[in-house]
Formats: structure tokens, sequence, C-alpha cells
């Protein structure tokens, strides 16, 4: 198995998601309310993961831009679940070492009275490996 | 002494290629009893069958092995072989060396091994045959069809024309299906009332066809040739004789607001009503529920007006039995509820429809005569969107996991028929695939999109938001382009999946047919037996059986017919003499094989037993109905005294094989 292969292995593993049972119907994307500001949509992750193309996925923004609301994963005829497998791609690319995206040092100038603790350990948690 | 002759067949290469048949057969042949064993190429060919004849009566032999493929295949044809040498054909068994060995091992000295195995029980177990004679059984020269849409339609005019009664029941007040709702039909654009309402008549008129709508098949008893059905006549409260289809009843009716289920509940209609126009027969019934006198005792309005005096608000159920020799089941399919997907809105705005509430807008007996307006405010849809496959090929709760197979083709009639009528219409369809195999199919849709302009995008809608106007914003995806759309569009059509009818579990169970996950009916064979259920002499035909168009039902229908025609033109069936019996002294009347026979072939008889000291006991005892056991040996295993047995499987046979394959 190559890296590709690995990380589509990984990221199927991660998430529970099982690509080939998607049939293609675009529903995903046409319930995604981010669709426009994604430059994959929900679709195209499932489809570019059965095709080894997760590298490709873990470097765009689209990663940051899935709002996690899950509309996807409620409305997939199949069951597939798009949005559990952008979470488990964005995990394994903050997981890359040295590669957070949110450093303990830069906190420090985010904090403000108003921030919730619970939204830094959440940061933590969805940002850092 | 036992003179056994054993046969082992090559089946071409089928066994031959895995087992070394010669060799199966010199090592047959030195079993006890066995006085010639040989191997031939095709037993099962004229040649074979000859070979088989000529030894049995050169030899005398006195029971027959066959080593070859499945009892299923050729199990008749080599009993019927040996019954032509004057050997009881019960006196023949088969060891299966194809299916359970040759076509599952690839080791050679393994799969000879196992075949000499099966050869031996199969000696064993013929050597304690008995000659069994099959019992005989009348055929009742008439046929129950359930369900009366198309294909019961067309069963019933079949085997009637063929000779034979029919009594077509319909649980729905008239006859003619889901067809009556729709307008035009595919592949052809005839329209569906045209080529429907003849056939009603001619159903009507068929001095062999007794209708029974509006009634219930409640119970079914007996079996192949002898069904005893007990049917409900539901309360119509109008008399099917006496009332001329006149219609007065219905517009002097005060309760006009009943929602009008033939429509759909897009418009309404009076408390006694008739169906429609069309309807066969043309007769008005009361909707009880609604109805002023007969839930609060005053009215009575349309008894007062009807001239024939048909009116008769103390009707009620009624029972009749009757006897049938064979049954067509045919009740059809529907539309799913569509309101689990709530993306879609349905339950939020009149403006989204399912398809057959689409049908119902275009047809010209529908509410609006045939004029295409938005339900909200009657206005002209400028722009309609249609989405294909809602609650099919859906492997989540919300919807069924099969391609409802005929929503493709009238979703490009509904777009098709939309642009020839309205050209300023737009026209979009969202879909998975495009699945038209049938003749002219394709070609069909083809011409809704190249002629028609109909705007056909591969994705789907997400979600619908109506608006405050009726108009409905609709968010979908494009995957070809690439992009989300987002139209505003004035109706969405919804190509819901298609379900069996509800009613029709209670009745496989009734019939003791069985159906698949889906509540399907299942087909005997899927291949060879199509329109076959597994219960012998009840026939499927139509959508009961699987979603279908209307070519394939018909055509479907006429087979069952002709199926149920071969059937009731015999006068006497053989039975199987494979069934159960009870040895009485042994058995104590506990009740446990009753219990578990899924035939109800079981009762208990009081019987006078002779003791020893001369005194007389009356006991209780199992008693077989042999024409209704179906031999499937259930109680024999329940049986705790081990008096239940099965002639050709007696557990001592059983128990003999088991002992030759453990040797
Ligand atoms: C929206 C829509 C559009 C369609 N358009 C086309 C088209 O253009 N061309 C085409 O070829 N096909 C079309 N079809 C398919 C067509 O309707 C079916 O092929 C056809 O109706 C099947 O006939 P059937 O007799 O098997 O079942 P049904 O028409 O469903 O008839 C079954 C009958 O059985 C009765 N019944 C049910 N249960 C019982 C019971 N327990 N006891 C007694 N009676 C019972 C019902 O009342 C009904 O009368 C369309 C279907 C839909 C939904
Ligand atoms: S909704 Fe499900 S089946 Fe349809 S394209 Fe998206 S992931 Fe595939
Ligand atoms: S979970 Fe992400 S990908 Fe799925 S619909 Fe929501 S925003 Fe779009
Ligand atoms: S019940 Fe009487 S009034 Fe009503 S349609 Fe029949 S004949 Fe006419
Ligand atoms: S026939 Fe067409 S619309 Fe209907 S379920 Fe199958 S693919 Fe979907």
């Amino acid at each position: 198995m190559n890296k590709s292969e690995l990380l589509k292995e990984q990221v199927q593993r991660n998430s529970g998601v099982n690509v080939l049972k998607c049939m293609r119907c675009g529903k995903c994307s046409a319930t995604c309310p981010n669709y426009d500001v994604m430059e994959y949509h929900p679709h195209q992750f499932v489809n570019m993961v059965e095709n080894n193309q997760v590298e490709l996925l873990m470097k765009s923004e689209s990663l940051y831009m899935c709002l996690t609301c899950f509309a996807c994963v409620e409305r997939c005829p199949r069951g597939v679940e798009p949005g559990k497998l952008v979470e488990a791609i964005r995990l394994e690319a903050v997981r890359i070492k040295e590669n957070n995206h949110l450093k303990p040092d830069q906190i420090v100038k985010k904090l403000t009275d108003k921030m919730p603790q619970q939204a830094i350990v959440t940061a933590f948690r969805k940002y850092t490996k | 002494m036992q003179k056994i002759g054993v046969f082992v067949c090559h089946c071409g290469t089928n066994i031959s290629a895995t087992v070394d048949v010669a060799k199966v057969a010199e090592t047959l042949a030195k079993e006890p009893g066995v006085i010639y064993s040989t191997d031939y190429q095709f037993m099962c060919s004229l040649a074979g069958q000859n070979l088989i004849i000529d030894k049995i009566k050169e030899l005398d032999l006195t029971g027959v092995v066959i080593c070859s493929c499945s009892p299923r295949m050729h199990e008749l044809t080599f009993r019927k072989a040996a019954d032509k040498a004057g050997l009881n054909g019960f006196l023949l068994e088969m060891a299966n060396i194809r299916e359970q060995d040759a076509w599952v091992h690839k080791d050679r000295e393994e799969a000879t091994l196992k075949a000499v195995a099966l050869g031996r029980a199969a000696i064993a177990k013929v050597a304690l045959n008995e000659a069994l004679i099959p019992g005989e059984s009348k055929v009742t020269k008439r046929a129950l069809v359930i369900g009366a849409g198309i294909a019961g339609m067309q069963a019933a005019l079949d085997i009637a024309d063929a000779g034979f009664s029919v009594d077509l029941v319909d649980i729905e007040p008239t006859i003619g299906g889901l067809m009556t709702q729709v307008d035009k039909t595919f592949p052809t654009l005839d329209c569906a009332s045209c080529i429907l309402t003849p056939k009603m008549v001619d159903v009507q008129q068929h001095e062999l066809i007794n209708l029974m709508t509006f009634c219930e098949v409640e119970k079914v008893e007996g079996y192949i040739g002898n069904f005893i059905a007990t049917i409900k006549k539901k309360a119509r409260y109008v008399d099917p004789d006496a009332c001329t289809g006149c219609g007065l009843c219905t517009q002097k009716c005060p309760t006009k607001n009943v929602l009008n289920s033939f429509n759909l509940n897009l418009d309404n209609r009076s408390a006694i009503y008739i169906p429609f126009p069309q309807a066969v027969p043309l007769v008005a019934i009361i909707d009880a529920a609604h109805c002023k006198k007969l839930q609060e005792g005053k009215c009575g309005v349309c008894a007062a007006v009807c001239a024939p005096k048909a009116i008769h608000y103390d009707d009620c159920d009624k029972l009749v039995e009757n006897k049938y020799g064979a049954i067509v089941v045919a009740t059809g399919f529907n539309p799913i509820e569509v309101h689990a997907f709530n993306e879609f809105a349905y339950d939020q705005s009149p403006n989204v429809i399912t398809s057959l509430e689409y049908e119902r807008l275009m047809s010209a007996t529908g509410p609006n005569g045939g004029t295409v307006l938005r339900p909200s405010d009657k206005k002209h849809p400028k722009t309609i969107v249609f989405q294909q496959c809602v609650g099919s090929r859906d492997t989540t709760s919300r919807g069924k996991t099969y391609c409802s197979g005929i929503c493709c083709m009238y979703t490009a009639k509904h777009a098709m028929l939309t642009r020839e009528k309205y050209p300023d219409t737009d026209v979009y369809v969202f879909y998975t695939d495009i699945r038209t195999p049938g003749k002219g199919f394709d070609e069909f849709h083809r011409r809704a999109v190249e002629q028609y302009g109909v705007h056909y995008i591969k994705g789907s809608i997400g979600k619908v938001v109506p608006m405050s106007n009726g108009n409905l914003k609709v968010q979908a995806s494009d995957l070809l382009m690439q992009r989300q759309l987002h139209i505003e569009a004035d109706l969405v059509v919804l190509a819901a999946a298609m379900e069996p009818d509800k009613s029709a579990k209670h009745l496989a169970q009734q019939l003791t047919a069985s159906m698949d996950n889906d509540g399907w009916f299942t087909e005997s064979h899927p291949k060879l037996r199509p329109v076959e259920s597994p219960t012998a002499g009840v026939f499927l035909a139509g959508a009961c059986q699987g979603p279908k168009d209307i070519p394939s039902t018909v055509a479907q229908a006429g087979a069952a017919a002709s199926k149920a025609i071969i059937l009731l033109i015999k006068d006497k069936l053989k039975g199987n003499p494979c069934v159960a019996h009870s040895a009485e002294n042994m058995c104590n009347g506990c009740g446990a094989c009753a219990n578990v026979c899924p035939y109800s072939a079981i009762t208990y008889v009081e019987k006078e037993f002779r003791m020893p000291d001369r005194t007389t006991l009356i006991r209780r005892v199992a008693s077989v109905n042999p024409a209704v056991c179906q031999g499937c040996g259930a109680c024999t295993v329940a049986c705790p005294s081990g008096a239940m047995d099965i002639f050709g499987f007696s557990n001592k046979q059983i128990m003999g094989e088991v002992d030759a394959i453990c040797q």
C-alpha cells in the first residue's frame, strides 16, 4: 500500500465512512449550506477519497469551510455520511507533526474576557494534533 | 431380498470433471443389497432412462438409486421412468452429487469420497422405502382474483374467456386500480381512461365474471384445487342492484367538504359519492365517517331524493364463503408517503406535490378539469421542478432500497406533456440515473430532452423553502456543471417510491404465500416460475410482485391466468403422498404438532383403544388431513413421543441415511 492508499484507509476507518456506498446522487452537495465558498464539495470529498486523493483534500481550504452542520450526513440516501469524512480528513491534516493550526503561544494574544473557556478547549481539539 | 440398482451420471462433464464416476459406481456395487451398478454420460436422456427401465425389468430390481443432480431437477423424470418399468416411483432415490458435491468442491479425491458417501446414504434409504400411491383430489372449477387493477382485470378476463367462473374482488368501491388516476400513459401517450374504461366495461359485462367491489378477503383455508375463502362485503349503504348511478344524491348531499381521495385530496366531494364518472360499477357509496345520518342520526336527504330507493342506512358488513380451485393475487402497489423527506417541504407547502398528484392535476377528470394550476392560488405555473428517486434507492430508514422502476419514465412523460401543453413553462428534472430499459423507452426520454427542451440535470434537490407568495426556493446540485443551483419554482413534483399495498400482508398470511422483506409477493423461481407463488395454486399478477409498468403488468397477468387455467382444466389433482401420519398407539394427544403446523393440517380426534385387560379407553390423538399436509416435517420434530412420521421420510429412513454417511 502506498501513502495515498494508506491515507484513504485511515480516513475511512476514522470516520466509519465506506465511500463505495455513494451512488453519486449529489444530495449532499445540494443540501450543503456553504457550497459556494468550498473548493471541493461534499460529494467530491467522497469521490476523491475513493480515488486516493486525500492529500489534495488535506491541502484545501474547504476543510475549514465545512460548518460541520451535518446536513449532508442527515440527508444522504445511502448513509454515506460525507460530513464525517470531512472531519476525519481535517483531523488528518491537523495531526501532521509541527503543523498545528493553533499553538498555545498564539492563544495569549487572542484571549479576550468574553471568550468562553470551552471555546479554547474546542479549538485545541479541532485544530491541533 | 433387496435387489438395488445404482446409476451414476456424468452430467456431461458437470459431475465427471470433479468426481471419478467410474470409481463411485464400482465402490457402490459392493454395498449390501446392490446387485447392479454402472455409470453413464446423461442419465436423464432418453437412452439413460431406457437403461434404467431395461435394468429394472431385466434384473427385477426392488429399488433404484440415481447419483446425479438435485431431485428438484429430475426426480419426477426418473420416477416416471421407474413407474413405466413397473417399479413404484417412490422406490427410487436420488443422491445429489452435482449441486452438493461436484459444483462445490475442487479436490477430485475428496469429491469422489463424498459422492460415495451420498450414494451410500441413498442406498440405505431406498432399502427402507415403501411403495406410495398419491391420493387424488377434485378441482373446484372457479377462480378467485384478488385486486381489480389492470392486472386483476386482465387475469379475470382471460380465465373467464377460457370458460371458467371468476370472482373478482377489490377492496375499493370501483375496479381499475391505479390506472384510473393516471392521465396519459408512456411510451405511446394514449390516454389511460381510453384504454382502461372499455376493459372495465368488458369485465362488468362478462357473464362468467362476478364483480365483488368494496370487499375484502378475510380468511383463506384449504389447498390447491380446493380453497375456501371468506370474503367480507363491506357496508356500502347503497344497494348496487337498485342504484342507477344517476348521481342526484351526490348533488343533494349537504356534506360537501370531504377530502376526495380519488383526486388525492386536491379537492372535495360529498359524503355520498361516486368515485369518478367512469367507475365500475357506477354505483354510489356512503362514506360512513362523514355521513350526518350515520354519525348523528339526522339528514337522510339522499334517501329522500333517490327514486329507485337504493339507499339503506341500516346496511352492514356481510361475510360470504366460497370455494375456488385457483387464486390469482393482483393487489398492486402505491406511492409511499413522503412526509419523512422534510427537506422537500411537502407538509409545508401545497405546491409541493407527488407525481400521482400531478397526474390528477393534468387529468381531464381531475380537480381543474385538466388545466395544470398550482394548488395554493390556482396560478398557472411557470417553473416546475421534478425530483426523481424520492425514497427509492435509499438505504436509510426513510426509504426503500430498490429502484421503483417506473418513475424515470413517468417523470419524462410529465415533463414532456407539460412542455407540450405549456411551452412557456420551464421544466427541470433532477435525476441520479435515467433508467429506461423498455422497448422505445429511451427514445421517449430523449424526446423529452431533445424535442421538448426539458432541462435534465444530473444532481438533486437539497432543500425547498416555501415563500409567502407561494413560490418555492429550490436549492439543488448540478453535478456535471459543478455548481449549486437556486431556482424559484411554482411547483415541485416528487417521484415517490412505490410500495406494495398495505393490505397485502394480511392476505399473504391467509394464503401462506411468501413475501420479501419489502412486502412484495415472492415468486416460486425468479427466472423459471415468475408468476407462481411458492404456495401451490396461488398465482401472482402485476405490481404486487414488484414495481412494474402497464405493459409488463398485462403480460404477467396473462401468464398468471394461463397457469390458473392449466390448473382449472384438470378434473383431479394428484396429491403428494409424502405426508405426515401419527402412530395412534404412541400419540398422547399433547397438541405439540398442531401448534407448529404452518398449514393447519392437524386436528385431534377422540379414539377408542382396546386395552390389554379388555377394557376400552377413549383417548385424544392427532389426525393429519393428507390433502392439506405439505410434508414439511415440522410436526415430526415437535412430537415428543416419536409418534409423528412422514411417508417417504420416516425417522427410520433418515437415521438409516445418517448411519450410512457416518460409516
Ligand atoms: C404516477 C404514476 C404514473 C404512472 N404512469 C404510467 C404510464 O404512463 N405508463 C405505464 O405503463 N405505467 C404507468 N404507471 C404504472 C401503472 O400504474 C402500473 O403498472 C399499474 O397500475 C399496475 O397495475 P396492477 O393491477 O398490478 O396494480 P394496481 O393498479 O395498483 O391495482 C391493484 C388493485 O388491487 C386492489 N387491492 C389492493 N389490495 C387489495 C386487497 N387486499 N384486496 C382486494 N383488492 C385489493 C386495489 O384497490 C387496486 O384496485 C404509473 C404509476 C404511477 C404511480
Ligand atoms: S448524498 Fe450520499 S450517495 Fe449522494 S452523492 Fe452525497 S455521499 Fe454520495
Ligand atoms: S457538514 Fe460540511 S460538507 Fe456537509 S453539508 Fe454541512 S457544511 Fe456542507
Ligand atoms: S343512490 Fe339513488 S340517487 Fe344516488 S346515484 Fe344511486 S340511484 Fe341515484
Ligand atoms: S425508475 Fe428512475 S426515478 Fe425511479 S427509482 Fe429508479 S432510477 Fe429513480
